[in-house]
């Protein structure tokens, strides 16, 4: 199966908060890949990016490294539209 | 940060009169204000802005919990209550389910980190299965804390 990653930084200030988090499940949603979302540091967590609750979980304030993962057929266009989102920093500031 | 740092458990509303999302929204916060968590002043904006934070996306997030959530000017310190339905109340769910368990949360404006750490100590929680249903079948106040303890225990 393929796989994919990608480092990103979370940008927009007020972090990876619910709506944002909808807006990646809903993105995610969209590919047949599995996604996984990493968070390493002191708390580590990984988020199934496909879960509202779990990517809340993550608690990613702005300047933290996330991982983006995705196994599947498509996970190549999968990491980058997800990756697109943190760099567009969730249409916020 | 623990869910006793944040939730007031005076606050906490066992058996919700409400039967729609709005008024269980203004039944929360007015709970808050009555327990001086919130300016009495500040229920209807507060309210409306959880209204209008719910029209932009359901905080319905499935498995029967929701919690709806703002910040806002208005809010000196971050609170948050707990009230359930024993009927359930149309969230406008993500799974299209009922909601039974409502978690408010109240954040001022300035402290979007505090805020996520909040909302990560409560999806830790409703995560698991057994938390959401001891809150399911905890009919008075004293369980719900009792429950909440719990989980602040294990942690």
């Amino acid at each position: 199966m393929a796989k994919s990653a990608r480092d990103i930084v979370v940008s927009n200030s007020l972090g990876l908060h619910a709506r944002p988090a909808m807006q990646f499940v809903d993105t995610a949603g969209k590919f047949h890949s599995a996604i996984k979302v990493i968070k390493g540091g002191e708390e580590p967590y990984t988020a199934d990016g496909k879960s509202v609750m779990q990517m809340i979980i993550l608690a990613a304030t702005e300047g933290t490294p996330l991982r983006i993962e995705a196994e599947g057929d498509d996970s190549d266009v999968a990491v980058a539209a997800l990756a697109q989102l943190f760099m567009d920093k969730f249409g916020e500031e | 940060m623990k869910l006793h740092d944040f939730i007031v458990t005076e606050a906490i509303v066992p058996e919700l009169q409400a039967t729609n999302r709005d008024g269980a929204l203004r039944e929360l916060v007015e709970s808050l204000a009555a327990a001086a968590a919130l300016p009495e002043v500040a229920v209807d904006e507060v309210v409306a802005a959880l209204i209008k934070r719910e029209q932009n996306g359901s905080t319905g997030f499935g498995k029967g919990v929701a919690v709806p959530h703002v910040k806002h000017p208005k809010i000196k310190q971050m609170a948050g209550t707990m009230g359930r339905s024993v009927a359930g109340i149309d969230f406008a769910a993500l799974d299209h389910q009922p909601v039974f368990s409502v978690f408010l949360l109240l954040s001022p404006e300035n402290q979007p980190q505090q805020h996520l750490q909040a909302m990560n100590i409560l999806f830790s929680s409703l995560q698991e299965d057994m938390f959401r249903r001891f809150l399911r079948q905890s009919s008075t106040r004293e369980t719900i804390i009792e429950v909440l303890d719990d989980a602040d225990r294990v942690k």
